[in-house]
């Protein structure tokens, strides 16, 4: 009896080594790239426009190009996984375990701002790059002078209230539109920061805000706020909304034919279901975020990624998320090794080219971004930062619903 | 005057959506006496479902209902048969269901969860139907919302008539009030809680199914609807149609004048001022008889 037990335990102890041999020669041949990300819970619907599937589109990429050249040898990627279901706990319990047990290589980020801010610390702490494209923070300089391997992609919020108000100064400027704006904010942290900085610069310049209300997160009725918006007779709405509320301002506009000459709406009008849901209708309607579509690189990858995924990328923090993975992959052909400090150090200082054109990060953020958009037919332009190359003419007035 | 017609008309429409996702829960919960958590999840899965047919097959979503109402029927049905059954057989008292029915309901409410976001993804679902303005009385309201406002109105004072009025509507609230008597007299409980667990299935899928058509809806919003339901059930009584039907009305028309009136970021601060204050005067509800 003794001896079988023995002779068991040592068949166990040498399949096992020969597993952790066979583990250890894969390991050779593979890049492990692991991610945290959201596909239960509320935060599901974003992580599953924007993020989940630009990881899958590029790792498919990468591994359809035969790899990842680290030091003249083309290593394959292989991804672990895990679902965070939308809780901040679980994510940094999953970041952790796909450092210290997987031994993943790279980490790629969680999916929101909320949730990358949570995850700084451990990705810090454990020596990972961070590449927080979803992350939208006035604090970013000061965070990536904190945690350095903490890199923004999205341009910060007062940089698109300052596009905002920008674009809004130039067509009342050109005559296009009067000096009255009705603006309506969702009550959360994302409303209240951005309808509370764009008060301040519409104020400074020189319009008078007819309507300035907020209404809870989750409301399923928006036509009494814009009948009340609507009572101004103003040439522009302005809305600080999430997607649910982006499409019911859409579309209690369009039942009470609400129509002004500039028609800004949240989070979420850079959706394609946007464009599918309005069709002609969306013509016109601006919007936080945007793309260059005349690129060759954004005209391909739109396409590539409705090939691959089966729908369109969102035009806001898609495109910019393939890039700042071509970034990584760059960063880590350059160096030449799965070194992640110098990775990190050629993230933050060396140039790239990518999709949507040359990306350089200064002092951690990303200085390629678009504050405002427009849809143009089929495609989201961005129209502001007026003075950058590539910015679309805003299209004044908005034509009627359809 | 205007306003206040104006304010009464839009608050009766989405009062009349707050009744129609609320009533098949106070089928289930007061009849049946199973506490679905997992009814949002239904009601998502209606809307899933007419969205396939409207967007896959070019389908009308009011055509849908044909289809996709008679569905709700039969998987409540065998849902009860299958799973809550025994459940029912086994509690000892009412206390001991509802905690029973509600850990239950609170797995299935992962399953659904999880077969929708394997079938058609997280991503946020929006599609127009009979998005087009009619005018009332100088108001302006959508058409898809106000249809949903008559269906409740149909489905709630329908159903109050059968329970009130029929010798089949009195077995079923015999149920409701004392499941062991019932059995006395004659009342196959058994057959009866499945056939009422499954018209609030029914009912909350011609609600999804209607609610679609101008509500912005994903594979995990499912709580949402089950917490406005839930309030609104016990706000008007559990298992009483005309309480659910009052309260969802109240609702809406309370939403809709803080909005116009006072502030639109106050309205979810003004129904649970009416959840809390009705809870005080009326622990029972607006409709509901004090437990005996």
């Amino acid at each position: 009896m003794r001896i079988t037990v023995s002779a068991a335990l040592r068949t166990l102890a040498v399949a096992a080594a020969a597993v952790s041999l066979a583990g250890a020669a894969q390991a050779q041949d593979t890049i492990k790239i692991g991610w945290a990300i959201s596909k239960t819970g509320p935060f599901a619907p974003g992580a599953g426009i924007t993020t989940l599937p630009n990881y899958q589109v590029w790792v498919k990429d990468v591994n359809d190009a035969g790899g990842i050249n680290v030091g003249g040898k083309k290593m394959k990627i292989e991804v672990i996984e895990y679902d965070d279901r939308s809780n901040s706990e679980e994510m940094i319990k999953a970041v952790e375990r796909l450092a210290t047990q997987d031994k993943v290589d790279f980490i790629l980020p969680p999916w929101s701002t909320g949730m990358n801010l949570a995850a700084a610390p451990i990705f810090h702490k454990l020596g990972y790059p961070q590449l927080a494209v979803t992350a939208n923070t006035n604090k970013a300089e000061e965070l990536h002078k904190r945690w350095p391997g903490l890199t923004f992609w999205l341009g910060l919020p007062s940089e698109i209230v300052d596009g905002i108000v920008a674009t809004f100064e130039k067509i009342k400027k050109d005559g296009k539109i009067n000096n009255k704006i009705a603006m309506i904010s969702v009550a959360d942290q994302f409303g209240i920061e951005m309808s509370g900085a764009a008060r301040t610069g519409l104020k400074k310049a020189g319009f008078e805000i007819v309507y300035d209300k907020s209404y809870p997160f989750g409301s399923q009725d928006m036509q009494p706020v814009l009948k009340d918006a609507q009572a101004g007779s103003p040439d522009v709405l302005l809305a600080f909304s999430y997607p649910p509320d982006t499409f019911a301002i859409t579309d209690a506009s369009k039942v009470l034919a609400f129509n002004p000459k500039v028609f800004f709406v949240g989070v979420g009008t850079a959706f394609p279901v946007y464009k599918a849901k309005y069709g002609e209708g969306a013509e016109g309607v601006m919007g936080i975020g945007g793309s260059d579509a005349s690129l060759e690189g954004v005209k391909w990858y739109i396409k590539h990624h409705k090939d691959v995924i089966g729908k369109e990328p969102d035009r806001w923090a898609s495109p910019i998320t393939y890039a700042s993975l071509q970034v990584l992959q760059q960063a880590i052909e350059r160096v030449g090794k799965l070194d992640r400090a110098a990775v990190t150090k050629e993230i933050n200082t060396g140039s790239f080219d990518t999709i949507i054109g040359k990306i350089k990060l200064e002092n951690g953020l990303s200085k390629n971004i678009w504050a405002v958009g427009q849809w143009h037919g089929a495609d989201f332009y961005g129209v502001a930062p007026l003075d950058k190359a590539g910015a679309k003419p805003v299209t004044v007035p908005k034509p009627a619903w359809k | 005057m205007t306003l206040a017609l104006d304010i009464l008309l839009s608050g009766l429409v989405l009062g009349g959506m707050y009744a129609l996702i609320a009533l098949g829960l106070t089928l289930q919960y007061g009849i049946a006496r199973i506490m679905n958590l997992s009814y949002g999840e239904c009601l998502v899965a209606a809307a899933f479902g007419a969205l396939f047919l409207y967007a896959g097959l070019s389908v009308s979503p009011l055509l849908g209902l044909i289809l996709v109402v008679p569905a709700g029927f039969a998987l409540n049905w065998l849902l009860f048969r299958v799973v809550l059954t025994p459940l029912v057989r086994r509690a000892r008292n009412a206390a001991m269901l509802e905690v029973d029915s509600i850990l239950a309901t609170f797995g299935l409410l992962f399953v659904i969860q999880g077969v929708m976001l394997v079938a058609f993804g997280g991503q946020l679902q929006s599609y127009s139907y009979l998005s087009v303005p009619v005018h009332i009385l100088g108001t302006t309201l959508a058409l898809n919302r106000i249809i949903a406002l008559i269906v409740a109105l149909v489905i709630g004072l329908g159903l109050y008539l059968l329970l009130t009025r029929t010798r089949y509507g009195t077995a079923l609230r015999a149920i409701a009030v004392n499941p062991a008597a019932a059995q006395l007299v004659g009342i196959d409980m058994h057959a009866a809680s499945a056939l009422a667990f499954a018209a609030g299935g029914a009912i909350v899928a011609a609600g999804g199914v209607l609610v679609s058509m101008f509500l912005t809806f994903s594979a995990v919003m499912g709580v949402v609807f089950t917490m406005k339901a839930l309030i609104v059930v016990i706000m008007g009584g559990v298992g009483n149609m005309l309480g659910a039907l009052v309260a969802g009305l109240v609702l809406g028309v309370a939403e809709t004048a803080v909005a116009r009136l006072v502030d639109p970021g106050l309205t979810l601060a003004v129904t649970y001022a009416i959840f809390l204050s009705v809870l005080l005067w009326r622990p029972t509800g607006l409709f509901g008889r004090p437990a005996r």
